[in-house]
């Protein structure tokens, strides 16, 4: 299980800049990331090496951001890796809210964040499937 | 507690009486004195004598801000400058300030109804009271600070400004009582919050004298919750005085307007007539017994309900009670009357939403758009858009079934809306001709 921000974001132009500029300054490092958004604000979701650390700066810089546990699963990285996942949880009948890709440097496997709505039965039938997932320390490797 | 036994504790009659004979005065007062009533007592036919007490009041002339700002600097004032020991204006928006001059007796009128005010609000002498108040020409530090040295507290001027220096001081000071604005009270306790402190156990404040700027019974509990203190509405406008107009008694049911001095009544503010007793509109104001600028019926803007019962507290002078805000405030969306209040009363009854607000109301085609611009809580962001989407929903349909006309919500990052350290901003009107 790795741990994900969320950030409370308007739209507007420069937004998305007063955030990552924090991180950066931070020397933090963004693993993944994905927005969703609708007409006038979004939730910036953010994988990042040191969650505790950005989560606090965060904070401090007055952004709206909140913590939480998201399952990260490795995939292989050609065609129908991510179906493997998928069919694992449908017949598990674990319903994903939102699946969204690393950033990765190597070829031979991808990671993806996902989140569902029972971790519990999620992580034991893909642990029985053979799917490794992937630990927070990972992910500051990756 | 009361600071001057007698005259708060007034019974009606008595209150009448004393109210009957000063209007005649002032009515003869400013005849004598005052070029601009002269000439409106001549328009109107009207003859000192015509008033012989509180019952002919609707016969004087009604005076408007509009009568100061024509006859700026001096034009109003009723006696040389000779007489006058300060002025103090307040800021126009558009053009020239409001300039009003007080003469020795008004000071210590003024200085009598603040400690009036202080101790109805449960303030004394062992008090250490801090004044966050701007000092200079606008009236609140100054009017609060010579009260509350007469009551004997210890006052600590810090005047507005400088947030940080200002929890210091109230916290290595020991202060006990706070007079600002209710929205600055509210900054404050979030400021103090950030800062690492709680101001419930680090702070000693017991009472907060707010004022200023009309709020709502939520906030008050709000604000009540964030300091641990019981807070109380002063009221108060330059033209009549300044703060100490009005204060509310620890029953926490309307501020008393100090009657003896300042005669209230309600007017319907298109007709100009006065409407029933216990009837919502317009405050107008007379000062009985005011010697620099006394003002006859002075439309105050504000909209209220005067309740004339005997309160808790055993005075009889009559409360503002509901106080809606001020006509100037007001907003016409779509023909339908909307005051900043209303949607405040609905706001800071919802936990998730932070305690800070803004009113954008603009002109989309043929038709007025308000947005309520509401800073989220902290607590409340998740990774799920559809939670924040609901809560939206949730606020835009509260708002528009409480206002009878529909509004837009826009969900804002916490602490993005400009916070004022004097009187808050809530509304701006993007609309042609529209205040900004």
């Amino acid at each position: 299980m790795i741990k994900q921000l969320s950030v409370f974001l308007e739209n507007e132009p420069g937004r998305l800049v007063k955030v990552t500029r924090i991180l950066e300054d931070a020397n933090i490092d963004i693993r993944a990331l994905t927005v969703a958004e609708t007409a006038d604000f979004g939730i910036l979701r953010l994988i990042v090496n040191d969650p505790e650390r950005a989560y606090s700066i965060l904070r401090e810089n007055n952004v709206a951001v909140a913590s939480d546990v998201v399952l990260g699963v490795e995939v292989n990285d050609k065609p129908g890796g991510l179906r493997v996942v998928a069919e694992l949880l449908a017949e598990g009948d674990v319903n994903i809210e939102y699946v969204y890709a690393f950033v990765t440097r190597s070829h031979e496997s991808a990671f993806v964040v996902l989140r569902v709505d029972d971790r519990e039965r999620a992580t034991k039938v893909l642990k029985g499937g053979g799917v490794h997932l992937v630990e927070q320390d990972e992910v500051a490797r990756i | 507690m009361f600071y001057n036994k007698k005259a708060e504790g007034l019974k009606p009659d008595e209150l009448e009486k004393i109210q009957d004979k000063r209007i005649r005065q002032v009515t003869e007062y400013v005849y004598r004195n005052s070029g601009f009533y002269k000439k409106k007592f001549r328009e109107l036919n009207l003859k000192p004598d015509d008033i012989r007490g509180v019952k002919d009041l609707g016969k004087l002339p009604l005076t408007k801000k509009t009568d100061l700002r024509d006859n700026y600097p001096y034009g109003m004032f009723c006696t040389g400058l000779e007489n006058i020991v300060r002025v103090h204006a307040s800021s126009g928006t558009t053009g020239k300030p409001t300039v009003v001059g007080y003469t020795a007796n008004d000071i210590e009128l003024w200085t009598e109804v603040m400690a009036r005010s202080i101790m109805a609000a449960g303030g004394n002498r062992r008090d250490v009271l801090h004044v966050a108040y701007g000092y200079g020409l606008f009236t609140g530090g100054l009017g609060l600070h010579y009260g509350a040295e007469r009551v004997g507290c210890t006052v600590i001027p810090a005047s507005g400004g400088n947030t940080a220096r200002q929890l210091l001081l109230m916290k290595d000071l020991g202060s006990t009582v706070l007079a600002c604005t209710p929205s600055y009270a509210i900054y404050l306790s979030e400021y103090a919050e950030k800062e690492g402190l709680d101001p419930t156990k680090d702070l000693k404040l017991r009472v907060g004298i707010l004022g200023a700027e009309p709020w709502s019974e939520p906030m008050r509990r709000r604000i009540e919750d964030a300091l641990d203190i019981k807070a109380y509405d002063i009221y108060g406008l330059s033209e009549i005085m300044g703060p100490g107009v009005a204060q509310e008694c620890e029953e926490q049911a309307g501020a008393h307007i100090w009657s003896d001095h300042f005669l209230p009544e309600v007017i319907d503010p298109k007709t100009g007539e006065q409407v029933g007793e216990g009837e919502e509109g317009e405050l107008v104001i007379t000062t009985l017994t005011k010697e620099g600028i006394p003002l006859l019926r002075y439309r105050t803007g504000d909209r209220t309900i005067l309740g004339y019962d005997k309160c808790g507290c055993g005075r009889y002078h009559p409360r503002m009670i509901k106080v809606r805000g001020r006509t100037d405030d007001m907003l016409i969306i779509r023909g339908v009357n909307v005051f900043p209040s209303q949607i405040e009363h609905v706001l800071m009854k919802m936990p998730e939403v932070g305690s800070h607000y803004l009113l954008v109301v603009e002109k989309k085609g043929p038709l007025d758009v308000l947005t309520v611009k509401v800073e989220v809580t902290e607590e409340l962001i998740s990774d799920k858009v559809r939670d924040l989407m609901k809560l939206e929903a949730h606020i835009k349909s509260c708002i528009s079934q409480a206002l009878g006309v529909n509004v837009w919500v826009e969900l804002v990052e916490p602490y993005t809306l400009k916070r004022s350290e004097g009187k808050a901003i809530r509304i701006n009107d993007l609309r042609e001709g529209g205040e900004k």
